[in-house]
């Protein structure tokens, strides 16, 4: 699963669309969450076109990855990584948060298949994680389950529980992947409830910990390839992201985390994000 | 009389009737279903012995899961096991799940259809001396007003049991009521069950005179199903006869039956150890109301919580003995039109 300079070239230009995506739904939505799926977007890409085993035709196949979002609010980014991947129609995403949509403004897992399950309310991602993880090894099932969580979520006190769970039980099979972007609502992580020392606290759980670059795409496939080389263990990747990443005005502004942008914020945001900030020339000009 | 069709415990008026606790059917239930299926699982929060899925742990290490007293961490994990084929029961009392872990239960097994089996112990105030924190009053409400959730109030361990094996059977999510306290065995195993069928244990006594034609119905649901046919004995004795509904499946309810007894006795009274806001009594109004009109009176939790002391002084205190269902057929009967 090596990453090839084609391949990598591939993926930032996916991520590109992606974010695009991103801008257009939410414009056209009205309402939703800006900074999470911006600064996610490069994760997603490198799940859905490199790392995940999967079949956007046959979402139900029994031996596909299972990738779990608990933060269910950033799902915009899903929703467009699914489409580019080919899970249904790009037209589709317009649909957003829309009446008879089938993306629901947070994600519902019986209204499209591809979603594994049904997220929004906090802290609570993991331990569905778990409970799909355990169940591939009482089957026997080679798949991995992999969970994105916000860094936020980490104040609810489920979601320890179910770090708790897997440190004690090695549930080696599941991969955790934090987008440590250090926002929520109400401000900073820090401020409004402090996770540092994050790293050392899942370790002291059982829990192996990566820390990467969450918009490298070497860095994140390579803490994928090293968590599934590890059986005593449940791996954690702690990935620093950007929240609002790709649009100057919204990155790392926590006022971000909520909210859609104007479609005059929008019209700024998709020429920054098609010459990169300024550092292309775009065809689109 | 008993129903004879029911084929009820016959020696069920004997003052040495055999007792045993509801939660035992629980027990022997999930032994048979994961033998049945290598596809049932039991998750417990720190109550193996107490909600009796210790016989389970032992039968089938593998797919029994200890998750400590974390009640939401239960729910959820269930949640991800349910939707991977797995056949999940969890268990702890029901003022902790569906207590506590309310909202797991909406989103990650009511709404996202989820095949999660809630087994709710210790419900009722009938908990007894450990007092109000542990006497779940509320849980059928929380549970019944979830799309997706079915709901089963077994009335004796035997019926416990069986309704155990059918929710191990039954597509989706399922929340099952069981009571701590050893209650009389009512039911045998001849005694019908199908879930979502209400079943008729008490009808008026055959032969001429009074009594013949029934006046009130008595629908009840768990354990005070017991404390329902010693009125309707007593009721009899004044001649006034009644039906005793069981009414184990409070959603989704068998309507057809109680709008029946409904129109055949014109009058109603509910029983149920829960509040009578929002419980089995409230289903029973809602159909009512909507299907064939009828007085009704509520014997239940009056808008209050429990206390510490034994079970039976308990049922006596806030009136939900037979005395207490004997008084409220004899109110409603008199505000027939």
């Amino acid at each position: 699963m090596e990453l090839h300079e084609e391949k990598l070239k591939f993926l930032e230009e996916t991520a590109v669309k992606i974010r695009e995506a991103i801008i257009e739904m939410l414009v056209e939505a009205g309402s939703g969450h800006s900074a999470g799926p911006l600064g996610m977007a490069d994760v997603f890409t490198a799940f859905y076109f490199h790392i995940l085993n999967h079949d956007p035709k046959r979402p139900d196949w029994p031996e596909r990855d299972r990738l779990i979002l608990s933060n269910g609010h950033i799902c915009p980014v899903r929703y467009a990584a699914m489409a580019y991947a080919g899970y249904f129609p790009i037209s589709e995403l317009k649909t957003l948060r829309k009446i008879g949509s089938r993306l629901q403004g947070h994600p519902h897992r019986a209204s499209l298949p591809g979603l594994e399950t049904t997220s929004g309310p906090l802290g609570s991602g993991l331990s569905q994680a778990i409970g799909v993880a355990l169940a591939a090894r009482l089957n026997k099932a080679k798949y991995r389950v992999y969970c994105f969580t916000s860094d936020g979520e980490h104040d609810e006190g489920n979601f320890w529980e179910a770090v708790m769970f897997a440190g004690k039980n090695k549930i080696s099979n599941l991969t955790v992947l934090v987008d440590r972007n250090n926002i929520q609502i109400d401000g900073f992580t820090e401020n409004v409830m402090p996770l540092e020392p994050l790293r050392e606290k899942y370790w002291s759980f059982g829990w192996n910990v990566l820390e990467i670059d969450g918009h490298n795409f070497e860095a994140i496939v390579d803490a994928v390839n090293e968590a599934k080389a590890i059986y005593e263990k449940p791996t954690v990747i702690i990935a620093h992201t950007v929240p609002g990443k790709g649009v100057s005005f919204m990155e790392r502004d926590y006022l971000w985390h909520g909210k859609p942008p104007t479609k005059e914020e929008a019209a700024v945001a998709m020429k920054e994000l098609r010459t990169l900030q300024g550092r292309i020339e775009s065809e689109h000009q | 009389m008993l129903n004879p069709e029911a084929k009820l415990n016959p020696k069920i008026f004997d003052t040495d009737v055999e007792q045993k606790p509801i939660r035992d059917g629980y027990g022997e239930g999930l032994v048979i279903a994961g033998g049945k299926d290598p596809n049932v699982v039991v998750l417990c929060a720190d109550l193996t012995e107490s909600t009796r899925s210790e016989a389970f742990a032992k039968k089938f290490p593998d797919r029994f899961f200890e998750v400590g007293v974390a009640e939401q961490n239960m729910a959820t994990i269930a949640a991800g096991l349910g939707i991977s084929g797995k056949v999940p029961f969890i268990s702890s009392y029901a003022t902790f799940s569906p207590g506590r872990n309310w909202e797991q239960i909406r989103t990650t097994i009511a709404y996202n259809d989820s095949n999660v089996k809630i087994a709710g112990h210790h419900a009722g105030i009938s908990v007894g001396p450990d007092g109000a924190t542990h006497q779940a009053i509320e849980d059928i409400a929380t549970m019944r007003v979830m799309p997706n959730v079915k709901v089963f109030v077994p009335c004796d361990a035997i019926q416990a049991k069986k309704t155990t094996l059918a929710a191990a059977q039954i597509w989706g999510p399922i929340y099952i009521r069981f009571a701590r306290e050893k209650t009389p065995v009512i039911t045998t195993n001849d005694t019908p069950y199908t879930p979502g069928k209400a079943d008729i244990f008490w009808v008026p006594s055959t032969g001429s005179g009074r009594g013949k034609k029934p006046q009130v119905a008595i629908i009840a649901c768990g354990p005070l199903v017991y404390q329902a046919l010693l009125a309707a004995r007593e009721l009899e004795k004044l001649g006034v006869g009644s039906v005793v509904l069981n009414n184990h499946t409070v959603k989704p309810m068998d309507e057809e039956k109680v709008v029946e007894v409904a129109k055949r006795c014109g009058a109603v009274v509910t029983v149920e150890e829960h509040q009578v806001m929002g419980g089995m009594g409230s289903a029973v109004a809602e159909a009512l109301a909507r299907k064939f009109p009828t007085p009704m009176e509520f014997v239940g939790m009056q808008n209050v919580f429990g206390e510490s002391g034994k079970p039976a002084e308990l049922i006596e205190k806030y009136g939900m003995g037979a005395k207490d269902i004997k008084t409220a057929a004899l109110r409603v009967i008199k505000r027939k039109k």
